[in-house]
């Protein structure tokens, strides 16, 4: 379809910090805009500061039982009982805020704030390849930010899938900024982040005030698979990303190009059949997860043209 | 100076995971104790002078890939905690310390190993650094001088804890000698290959020149830059609740041992306002925007800068 879609104006927009304790950009901004929230005031929405995990944040820890960007799935927020993990109470308690998910009443936006130690610089996160509203959003932002790169991650892999905080909405976005170690805060990170939420609102504000954006093309990275690395039989890792591939986020891992390398020294190349472009390279958070980076494809999407219902 | 002669080291703790999501420290001394009888302890025939102990200091922690889990390991060397009496309310890390006091000490004592190199990471931009309490005998400027002349992949600098030894609370004070091994950056819980690859070459250069001193080397005279710390500085805070408020002015960010001079930009504010320096003298900043100091009330540290000259030092003739 390549005319203009009629779309409802987004009035209701939420800013997520501290969906993980230690990822400290988020929870700055967020703590920073609950005491004065005139910076991210837009005519013609609301749009809510949120600690997402407050007792992580306390803690400055990723999480306390379990990974609340994990948490929403649909059994998690039906869940009745006691004793329930901190984070699924907490989810459900976000869904009841914000959602319930699915619904007419959930939020239009959520934006979740969040940090990487890979080179990932500016990353905004989908979910759906068909998110109109979505794309035309990321699409401004790219070129708001020009040159500075604002690479786009879209994860909606069948398997690889997860359910994030922020899927409560309609419209969800991720912003990861990197690279930052967890547990500190740098300005050059705090700014990034800062400006591509700027930008995100103003073109929340245009939408709604009538603006019409036409079609256009947006150049993504598709999540195609997760690479885990080489691990001994005690389940420790037995090799590191290759010096090569350290910090080459976004950048072509060709066939036969190293990989990992082995603590004794030795290599470990690439050896699939294609060119992929790797991201997430050597994310703390993902050691657990047994995940060493995430290869994508480059796809371009086509974007409708959006512009708002009048009421 | 006079050529200072001394006993053979033939004891040596390598120690990693003091903090339990330093990696560098914790693979490499996994990687040494799989190499038990390996490459690690080469000897190219010649019978060998010393006992390299590998130790994994604090399992728990490393397990979970956090620093500590009930107290910082690394400041429970005390005299007073090492000789508290343990019980079962006592903290895991002072227990913890207390076995590897009777491992590798006692503190003080002859039983004591004659050198622990503790290895650890930093987020701060710090290349590799040797951090001391005291000279111990120049064993330590001595093995930097030597790493110092075969790694070229990242600046080195020697830094010297201010303050008496005898209040010494980290772990390599157990030791008649000791220094940490910190290299950085790195963020915690991730290792990086060339920061990883540093570290083993500084591990290795240091064995290289233990066995080189046990089998009778000279090793000549020097000097060595010393950064001595001097005051520690925290983050602007809010008085209520104490949240930081601003943090590490871009142009300070990733300039560790770059001299910090009155009125320079140390702290940007989230509303835009720079705080500059208001010290009087010159000084070095470092440990710049570690993680681990945000809790303790540390956004960097400063030092001053000497040149301290070191004679050379040769093994007792006719020692075991």
């Amino acid at each position: 379809m390549n005319g203009v879609a009629s779309l409802s104006a987004a009035h209701r927009v939420a800013v997520f910090g501290g969906t993980h304790g230690n990822e400290l950009s988020g929870i700055a901004l967020v703590g920073l805009w609950l005491r004065d929230g005139a910076e991210i005031r837009r005519r013609g929405l609301e749009v809510r500061p949120f600690m997402a995990n407050p007792r992580a944040v306390q803690e400055r820890a990723r999480y306390i039982d379990t990974d609340l960007n994990r948490a929403f799935t649909p059994e998690n927020l039906s869940f009745q009982g006691e004793d329930l993990p901190y984070e699924v109470k907490r989810a459900q308690e976000i869904n009841q805020i914000f959602g319930p998910m699915g619904s007419p009443d959930a939020y239009d936006v959520i934006f979740d704030l969040h940090n990487t130690t890979s080179n990932m610089g500016c990353t905004l996160i989908l979910e759906s390849s068909n998110d109109h509203f979505n794309l035309q959003m990321v699409h401004y932002i790219k070129h708001a930010v020009a040159p500075v790169t604002c690479s786009v991650l879209l994860n909606d892999h069948p398997r690889l899938h997860y359910s994030t905080t922020r899927s409560v909405a309609k419209h969800p976005i991720g912003l990861e900024v990197g690279p930052q170690p967890q547990g500190v805060l740098r300005s050059n990170i705090f700014e990034s982040m800062r400006l591509i939420l700027k930008h995100a609102l103003d073109f929340i504000e245009h939408f709604n005030g009538g603006v019409e954006f036409l079609p256009c093309t947006v150049e993504v990275y598709r999540v195609v698979e997760r690479v885990d690395y080489p691990r001994d039989s005690n389940g420790n890792i037995s090799a590191m990303v290759h010096p090569d591939l350290q910090d080459c986020d976004w950048e072509p891992l060709n066939p036969g190009d190293p990989m990992f390398q082995m603590f004794d020294g030795r290599t470990v190349q690439y050896k699939g059949d294609c060119t992929v472009y790797p991201t997430f390279i050597n994310e703390a958070a993902y050691y657990e997860k047994q995940q060493a980076f995430v290869m994508t494809k480059k796809e371009t999407l086509n974007a409708n043209g959006i512009k708002v219902t009048k009421s | 100076m006079e050529t200072v002669t001394m006993l053979p080291l033939t004891r040596v703790a390598v120690c990693g995971g003091t903090h339990g999501n330093e990696l560098s420290g914790v693979y490499l001394v996994r990687e040494l104790q799989k190499n038990d009888g390996g490459k690690a302890e080469e000897q190219g025939g010649a019978a060998e002078t010393v006992s390299v102990l590998k130790v994994l200091s604090n399992p728990r922690a490393v397990q979970q890939c956090r620093r500590y889990m009930e107290k910082d390991l690394n400041r429970c060397f005390t005299n007073a905690l090492l000789s508290t009496p343990a019980g079962k309310e006592t903290l895991y890390e002072i227990v913890r310390a207390q076995e590897l006091n009777a491992l590798l000490g006692p503190k003080g004592s002859p039983e004591a190993v004659d050198l622990v190199c503790d290895l650890h990471n930093t987020t701060s931009n710090m290349g590799l650094c040797f951090i001391s309490y005291s000279q111990c005998n120049w064993i330590g400027p001595h093995i930097f001088r030597h790493l110092q002349r075969e790694i070229s992949s990242m600046p080195m600098r020697y830094i010297h804890l201010g303050g008496p030894s005898s209040e010494a609370y980290s772990l390599e004070s157990v030791g008649k000698c000791g220094f940490g091994m910190e290299v950085g950056p790195q963020p915690h819980g991730v290792v990086r290959a060339d920061i990883f690859s540093a570290m083993w070459d500084g591990v290795r250069l240091m064995l290289d020149w233990i066995r080189r001193f046990n089998a009778g080397t000279t090793f000549e005279g020097g000097e060595v830059e010393v950064y001595t710390m001097v005051k520690k500085m925290d983050f602007p805070r809010d008085p209520e609740t104490e949240s930081i408020t601003a943090t590490i002015h871009p142009e300070l960010q990733d300039r560790d041992f770059r001299l910090l001079c009155p009125g320079d930009p140390l702290f940007l504010s989230f509303t835009g306002e720079t705080q500059r320096y208001e010290g009087e003298e010159p000084l070095y900043p470092l440990f710049v925007n570690e993680a681990a100091y945000y809790e303790k009330g540390i956004a960097l540290w400063l030092a001053r800068m000497t040149k301290m000259a070191f004679p050379p030092i040769r093994v007792k003739a006719g020692a075991e």
